[in-house]
């Protein structure tokens, strides 16, 4: 009989458990939402804008760097009150690892997510290959088109923005983006928006390139290669140095800015491999090793 | 890692190709793009930008699309731009005939703006210059066919300023005058309160884009009568003339 | 009709081959549309709903129901013009809704004063008012009944009313709106000329040299009069204008002068123009010697304030019962005085004490007064409000006719003082039938036995029914509701509870007091019709067949068009369909049935309305008076009672004035005229009164004759400036002014509901100068609250707006039913005229 994906882990450390970093990241994306709509619809002005830009409490300023970014290519000095905002961004996100956002607050993720889930329930077949590089070439192309045309071009189309802002502000024929992107991940091609096209995404991975949270397999040696870590895994290219480089010299912390932080891998193994920690704990073999024998012990645990 | 050379003149013309596959892509979906934008920039019309909105190109190069002016705007007149409308998608706009600009002194829009697409320069609002009215329909106007609506003139937040009542004798009976509302164009703030107004099924008096509105004189003509003005006399001096002759009985 | 009908056809070929070819023919449907009369709307003429100017129309009808209006081309008025209340006539009967049934307020299927209102029958609601007017006719005798009637309804109505309360229920408590309106303007003409209403007519615009606009902003209350005066402005390059008032308005904007006065101080500008009249030598003298006499009114008048007030109590000429009980003087009350005295009485206004008292810089006043002495001038002097809405109301009304009469100009083409209307029939009903508590039709008033009389004899009635004593006026009404000394109201075609001063502590008490049982009548669901407890829907306008009379003595008449929607009935069927409720036993004393014991058993309709006058006229009449227009015209109060009743109405009340100098034209020529100016006499309008040549009943030889006075002559009144009421103080330390917005009519409860008008103007606004903000912390927009010592309201402040006020006064309008500002007024009336001074309080104004 098939195995489903994390029954394992479902079986070893309860569904709750086995569904610990999902859960956290659905109720930070709705709580991000419910923040935003707390204003328009109950009143309670605690966030103002989108996230484009918004106002906390009246007095923080957050902006998204990426359109500032082509705001600034396309010609426009922007007023301080957004270079702070996005400057703040910019910190956080390189703090928290630039794609947390595509995993903790990007609207988009959850169509995205589903597009998947039902792609598997379908089974729908491969399709077509987009090389993973698109979307660099998307975000120099989404820059050059703002100096050009000498506007945010890319706003214009945005599938993120047009999804946010539509839950705030109202939609207007913006869901048919939504669900282009929908039916795209789910018949055309594999995870294809989030990770071969989007130039968000793109730009949070370049800053996210020396981000200091990180996951880590800090307990590769118990994998006993399931290998649903990779299936669930957005990003799955991510998870191979780290979790099989031992032999090559390679330390267990997942270093790809492509990862987002999501976490689902930590959720669906049943070893206890990943969790998350820091870049710079990549040498710290002696702790994993002493955490492993706990560890064991536990499985050994569960199993008897 | 390792191969021979004719191994890594494959890859390199793998990665090129791919390179170029990607490219070609990319830059047919940026040209689409490119249109799109292109179309996005020629705003309509009858959308107009809140004050101080730096004009298009600039405002589309400025504007983050956050709604921080639509929520701040106290009247809620503005909305961002959906897909689907002929606007760039999540800018602000109002539309004078639906919801007019009600012309706050304080300007919170502008004050809201964290990018100055809307320039924080603009303190008086009423040099805000957000379009221009023109009474486009001298034949269904009521006030041309003489009767007594003015609706536009008293709606005018600058009234007697950015529209002022002429009088002119009405043609068909000469005992009534007609009260003729006419825009000045130096002081019309293009908020569309006039055409909010309008009592017309269609509005007579439309508030449009100042370059769709506006004329322009040639460089090459003065007015003569406006440089005596500003030089407070004539420009040639020391020009004298002669008596005209005249019968002896009209002295 | 330029095209022939052959063109017609011709073109309309062309136009179907060019339909079927899909060829587009340029200039073709604009061609077709000229040439192509609308057949399916039938047209008629009519009377503007609206103001006093007494625009003309035509009302197109299709389908019964009236789809378009026009300005009608050829009515003398207005010739075709309108201004935008006009153009959306069309709509003011159609709003969503209108009121269809009656409505009694109810719990467990009967009558409650606290219950829901819920719809009745008309029997079940004449029933309740049978029962509740009796009942307070039973308890307190007739004067605890009452009528608050309109100078929107039509004259058939205003007679039906009159006859119906003085005669019929024998009390004098009916009074109309017009209190609010023009009272003063009657007090100011009855004691100066003996007789009410203007001299000239709307063809003195056209004569005038000069107009000065005192308290009246033309330009947005009377739109097409006001294009008439700048017209003549326009042909005229010398014609000059000066506009006087408290604040620059629409109006000022037109002003060659503008003078802007301090609230009160214009009865000081009018005694410094006599005082200069006389120092300037242009008296006049030979007009003066021949038709004017002078004299001085007692000048200790109070306030018609509540008679506990320290003014009133203060007063030692106010009417009011003394410690003795008795009357403490009447404030109407003048005596004799000479010339000399005159001189000396004015001579203290001089231009530096009146320039200082008001405001005023002494140049604008000697330009003011160098207009109305100049010998070449003809001066037209215009006003309505800013006068009538004064507490000393009468007074100005007298001093502007003292500086017209000192010059001699007056009663000719473009020479004269001239007192606009605001409301459509205020003279025509209000004034010319008399539904004031003090009058009777043609300016014959209940208090003279001899017109008591004369009333009773027109009106077939035992001699002594009509009560000689004097009725509630309007803000009586109110007070003696409140007092539970008035139990059984009948508001009709006014929304009092918004129009009326001060109502949270005088009027609405008295509306929801279980004592009393009050009834509106209206076409829609006002603040009124809310606050009584049997609400009836009424016909309105084009839905019955109707009179008004406008502001320059012309009668005009409109047909019934259209039928009312539901069971919605015009307020004449109401009051004559009532009257059928009363036994004349019930009503009157057996000493008065005595008198005529032929009556003896019948209604009140009986004897009121089928007593062989009002009666007389079958309904075979209709066709002939009306055929000319609609075949087989037909109107619905006729069909219900069997008779031409307006016709029988109207040619019964002109027998007040014909031969009396109020010849109201013969009923049938009305129908076809497009209104007439009385008197009309040997088939004449009359344009100028009082003059010998224009006036049928001034003789040859006479020159000008005053005849309503005994002695021929007007009389110029000694009457001094005297400070108001209620001035602003260091709490409340703004004037407010309240008035209209041209957008609406009076409280908005027809153009409020024309969805073009409501956008335009949809609330009011307390306009303000923009330092007087400033001064409180308030900004364009900012919500703030308007309050004074009775009450207060939320609204938006507007610096920039309409009315552009001078530092410490505020105005605001009262159409707005969600911004009631006569919760804010304060009730103060001039004691001779009872009208309310709605100009002048005192107010603070904080933010929200």
């Amino acid at each position: 009989m098939k195995r489903g994906v994390g029954s394992d882990a479902i079986r070893v450390k309860g569904w709750l458990a086995a569904h610990r970093w999902l859960l956290a990241r659905r109720a930070t994306q709705l709580t991000v939402l419910a923040l935003f709509l707390a204003g328009p619809w109950l009143g309670y002005w605690i966030v103002k804008g989108n996230l484009n830009f918004s106002l906390t409490l009246g007095v923080l300023p957050l902006a998204d760097p990426y359109v500032l970014l082509q705001s600034l290519v396309a010609g426009h000095r922007p007023e301080r009150k957004a270079l702070v905002g996005a400057a703040v961004i910019l910190f956080a996100y390189f703090v928290a690892g630039g794609r947390t956002y595509c995993a903790w607050v990007c609207p988009v993720n959850a169509v995205t997510d589903a597009a998947h889930w039902l792609r598997a329930r379908l089974g729908v077949p491969g399709g077509v290959i987009i090389p993973r590089s698109t979307r660099y070439w998307i975000l120099a192309m989404t820059l050059a088109l703002a100096w050009i045309t000498g506007s945010i071009a890319w706003e214009l189309v945005n599938p993120i923005s047009i999804l946010h802002r539509g839950i705030i502000f109202g939609i207007g024929v913006g869901w048919a983006v939504i669900v282009a992107v929908f039916l795209l991940d789910l018949f055309v091609a594999e995870r294809a928006w989030c990770g071969r096209l989007c130039p968000v995404g793109a730009f949070y991975s370049a800053v996210a390139t020396f981000s200091p949270l990180r996951i880590v397999a800090v307990r590769r040696e118990q994998c006993n290669d399931c290998a649903d870590c990779y299936t669930v895994c957005p990003e799955p290219l991510v998870i191979r140095p780290a979790l099989k480089g031992a032999d090559d010299g390679i330390g267990p912390v997942i270093l790809s800015p492509h990862c987002t932080n999501c976490g689902r891998c930590i959720d669906v193994c049943s070893r206890h491999v990943f969790a998350f920690g820091s870049r710079f704990s990549n040498h710290r073999q002696p702790l994993a090793d002493a955490a492993q024998h706990v560890a064991a012990r536990k499985v050994t645990a569960v199993e008897l | 890692m390792v191969g021979n050379g004719k191994t890594r003149a494959a890859t390199r013309r793998q990665f090129l190709l791919d390179a170029a596959r990607n490219a070609g892509g990319v830059t047919l979906v940026g040209v689409g793009l490119a249109f799109h934008a292109g179309q996005a920039r020629a705003l309509p019309p009858e959308a107009i930008r809140p004050p101080g909105a730096r004009a298009e190109p600039g405002f589309l190069a400025a504007c983050l699309r956050c709604g921080m002016c639509v929520r701040d705007c106290p009247y809620q007149i503005l909305n961002l731009a959906k897909l689907g409308q002929t606007i760039a998608t999540g800018t602000p706009y109002f539309v004078a005939r639906t919801g007019p600009c009600e012309m706050c002194v304080d300007i919170p829009c502008v004050k809201a703006c964290p990018s100055g697409a809307l320039d924080p320069d603009l303190t008086d609002i009423n040099r805000a210059r957000m379009g221009l009215a023109v009474l486009a329909d001298h034949e269904t106007c009521l006030n041309f066919l003489g009767l007594r609506c003015e609706v536009c003139y008293r709606a005018c937040p600058l009234s007697d300023k950015a529209i002022t009542l002429e009088q002119q004798q009405n043609p068909r009976s000469s005992a009534y005058a007609t009260f003729i509302p006419t825009v000045h164009s130096d002081q019309c703030t293009g908020c569309g309160k006039c055409e909010h107004a309008c009592v017309l099924e269609t509005a007579a008096i439309r508030v449009l884009p100042r370059h769709l509105t506006k004329g322009e004189l040639g460089e090459h003509y003065r007015l003569g009568w406006e440089e005596q003005k500003r030089a407070g006399k004539p420009l040639i001096e020391g020009v004298t003339g002669l008596p005209d002759r005249m019968p002896e009985a009209t002295r | 009709m330029s095209t022939t009908r052959r063109g017609f056809i011709r073109l309309s070929a062309v136009a179907a081959a060019a339909a079927a070819a899909d060829i587009t023919i340029p200039g073709l449907d604009e061609a077709l549309a000229q040439t192509a009369p609308d057949t399916s709307i039938r047209w008629d003429k009519g009377a503007c709903r609206f103001c006093g100017t007494g625009c003309g129309v035509l009302v197109g009808v299709r389908n019964g129901r009236v789809v378009a209006t026009q300005g009608d081309p050829d009515a003398p008025v207005n010739r075709g013009l309108l201004c935008v209340k006009g153009y959306f006539l069309a709509k003011i009967m159609y709003g969503a809704d209108r009121l269809t049934r009656p409505l009694l307020r109810m719990k467990n299927g009967t009558f409650d004063k606290s219950g829901e209102f819920t719809p009745v029958s008309w029997k079940q609601a004449f029933d309740i008012m049978e029962e509740k007017c009796k009942a307070a006719l039973k308890a307190k005798g007739p004067t605890a009944v009452g009528m608050f009637a309109s100078g929107q309804w039509t004259i058939f109505e205003g007679v039906a009313a009159t006859k119906f309360m003085k005669a019929g229920l024998r009390s004098n408590n009916i009074d109309p709106n017009a209190r609010h309106c023009m009272a003063s303007a009657v007090a100011g003409f009855m004691r100066t000329f003996g007789a009410d209403e203007p001299m000239g007519c709307y063809d003195d615009t056209e004569q005038a040299d000069a107009f000065v606009v005192w308290g009246s902003n033309m330009a947005e209350m009377h739109p097409i009069l006001w294009s008439r005066v700048t017209g003549r402005r326009l042909t005229a390059k010398h014609v000059k204008i000066v506009v006087l008032s408290t604040f620059n308005h629409r109006t000022s904007e037109a002003a060659d002068v503008e003078i802007i006065f301090k609230p009160q101080t214009d009865l000081a500008i009018l005694n410094y123009l006599c005082n200069y009249i006389i120092q300037n030598g242009a008296v006049n003298e030979a007009f003066v010697k021949q038709h004017v006499t002078f004299m001085k009114g007692v000048t200790d008048i109070g306030y018609g304030l509540r008679p506990t007030h320290r003014l009133e109590q203060a007063a030692s000429s106010n009417g009011y019962p003394g410690t003795d009980g008795k009357p403490k003087g009447d404030p109407n009350a003048a005596s004799p005085i000479t010339y000399e005295e005159f001189k000396q009485h004015v001579s203290e206004y001089t231009v530096d004490k009146v320039a200082e008292l008001s405001g005023v810089p002494k140049e604008k006043l000697e330009a003011l007064a160098k207009l109305y002495v100049d010998p070449k001038t003809k001066i037209v002097s215009f006003w309505t409000m800013g006068f009538n809405q004064h507490t000393r109301g009468t007074w100005a009304n007298n001093l502007i006719y003292d500086v017209h009469l000192l010059l001699g100009k007056i009663s000719e083409p473009g020479n004269g003082p001239f007192s606009i209307t605001g409301q459509p029939s205020a003279c025509g009903t209000a004034r010319e039938v008399g539904t004031f508590a003090h009058r009777l039709p043609a300016d014959l008033v209940v208090a003279n036995p001899q017109h008591r009389a004369t009333a009773e004899q027109i009106w077939k009635l035992p001699a002594g029914t009509i009560p000689g004593q004097i009725g509630l006026h309007a803000v009586a009404m109110d007070r003696a509701l409140k007092d539970r000394n008035l139990n059984f109201f009948w508001v009709l075609c006014t929304n009092q509870m918004q129009a009326g001063a001060n109502l949270s502590q005088e009027r609405y008490p008295g509306f929801r007091d279980p004592a009393n049982f009050v009834v509106v009548t209206d076409a829609y669901p006002t603040v009124s019709a809310h606050a009584a407890d049997l609400v009836l829907p009424a016909a309105m306008w084009m839905e019955k067949e109707g009179a008004y009379g406008n502001a320059e003595r012309r009668t005009q008449f409109w047909r019934q068009q259209v039928n009312a929607p539901g069971e919605a009935k015009s307020d004449l069927w109401q009051i004559i369909e009532f009257s059928k409720r009363f036994k004349t036993e019930e009503v009157w004393p057996a000493e008065l049935l005595a008198k005529m014991p032929q009556y003896g058993g019948k209604t009140l309709f009986d004897v009121l309305y089928a007593n062989g006058e009002v009666n007389q006229f079958p309904l075979t009449e209709m066709a002939k008076v009306n055929g000319h227009a609609i075949k087989g015209y037909m109107n619905d109060e006729s069909k219900a009672l069997g008779f031409y009743v307006q016709k029988g109405l109207f040619e019964e009340y002109a027998r007040f004035g014909r031969g009396h100098a109020h010849d109201l034209a013969p009923f049938d020529q009305l129908h076809k005229a497009r209104g007439l100016r009385w008197p009309v006499v040997d088939g004449k309008e009359t344009l100028w009164r009082y003059r010998e040549g224009y006036d049928p009943y001034v003789k040859q030889g006479e020159g000008v004759k005053f005849y309503g006075r005994p002695d021929g002559k007007a009389v110029i009144f000694a009457l001094p400036y005297q400070p108001p009421p209620e001035p602003p103080d260091n709490e409340y330390n703004l004037w407010l002014a309240t008035g209209r917005v041209l957008e609406h009519w009076h409280s908005g409860s027809m153009t409020r509901r024309v969805p073009e008008l409501y956008r335009a103007v949809p609330d009011a606004l307390v306009y303000m100068n923009p330092q007087d903000a400033e001064t409180r912390g308030l900004k364009q927009g900012d919500v703030v609250k308007v309050i004074s010592r009775r009450g207060e309201i939320q609204t938006r402040v507007d610096t920039r707006g309409r009315n552009k006020p001078p530092v410490g006064l505020v105005f605001v309008p009262w159409f707005d039913e969600s911004r009631l500002i006569n919760k804010v007024t304060l009730d103060a009336t001039c004691p001779i005229s009872k009208q309310t001074d709605y100009k002048k309080c005192a107010v603070k104004i904080v933010k929200a």
